[in-house]
């Protein structure tokens, strides 16, 4: 098994979540891409603790599993603000501090 | 990739798995679906992860992701979809789709030329499973200063959730 195959799968599923991101309007849908993103980076920190016999990767993976629950935790919370005082969890119309 | 080891056979099978679910989650016009398709998306990375050796993380990604951070999500769709009505506006219309493809497109080539001009063909090395116990005094040794600090992080987000998710009645 060569590190370019588990490094290039990892860049197909951020490029898969920077597509979500981008092409999705609901506030959820756009997190859930986030989340794909930051699958595809704990894919690659894996897989290069394992080719470099370096045990930081895993741990540094760990990190961001934790950093990526609590930033669900605080995003879908935002979300849920946003829909009650506004109705509406599209990300396009919530332009209020747009100039 | 040598189709002679069986764990490039596996690793096949798991990358198109993860791709179409990944594909499928970015794509399908049901939200509800998304976030299934994420579950399909979880599952197979933490097969990958063990695949790597990485047993402790792969069932950690189970454990956080399927079991905590998907029902988040599945709870946050009921919540706001009540109004959403038609499932067709979950997308942003018109070339945004062909412009979001072309820039997604363009990032996917540039990570794979810099990763196949940075390593080529380079092997992983044969042996490289990580023991929990290995993983524990990694992180209980050299790295407790940042597990302290994560351990803040999550401590900030639970009140900062329960703070802004909770109707103020004074008001």
């Amino acid at each position: 098994m060569t590190i370019a195959q588990f490094a290039i799968l990892g860049g197909l599923l951020f490029s898969v979540g920077v597509y979500g991101v981008l092409v999705r309007r609901n506030a959820v849908l756009v997190l859930l891409s986030v989340e794909l993103m930051m699958t595809a980076v704990n894919i690659n920190l894996v897989a290069f603790g394992r080719f470099y016999d370096n045990i930081s990767g895993q741990i540094f993976s760990l990190f961001v599993i934790a950093v990526a629950a609590a930033e669900v935790g605080i995003g879908l919370a935002i979300v849920l603000l946003i829909f009650r005082n506004r109705s509406s969890a599209n990300v396009d119309e919530l332009d209020l501090l747009r100039w | 990739m040598d189709f002679s080891l069986a764990g490039n056979w596996v690793f096949l099978v798991l990358a198109v798995v993860i791709t179409a679910a990944a594909m499928y989650t970015v794509s399908t016009r049901n939200v509800v679906h998304a976030a299934l398709a994420l579950v399909t998306t979880m599952a197979t990375a933490a097969a990958i992860v063990i695949m790597l050796g990485g047993e402790f993380v792969g069932w950690v990604i189970v454990l956080v992701y399927i079991g905590a951070v998907v029902v988040l999500f599945l709870f946050g769709i009921m919540i706001t979809r009540a109004q959403v009505g038609k499932a067709t506006a979950l997308d942003h219309e018109g070339n945004v789709r062909v412009m979001a493809a072309v820039v997604a497109g363009l990032m996917f080539a540039a990570i794979t030329y810099g990763i196949v001009e940075l390593f080529g063909d380079a092997q992983l090395p044969e042996e490289g499973v990580v023991r929990t116990v290995d993983i524990a005094d990694s992180m209980f040794g050299r790295f407790v200063i940042p597990f302290e600090a994560v351990s803040f992080v999550l401590l900030a987000a639970l009140i900062g959730g329960i703070v802004l998710a909770r109707r103020d009645e004074e008001r």
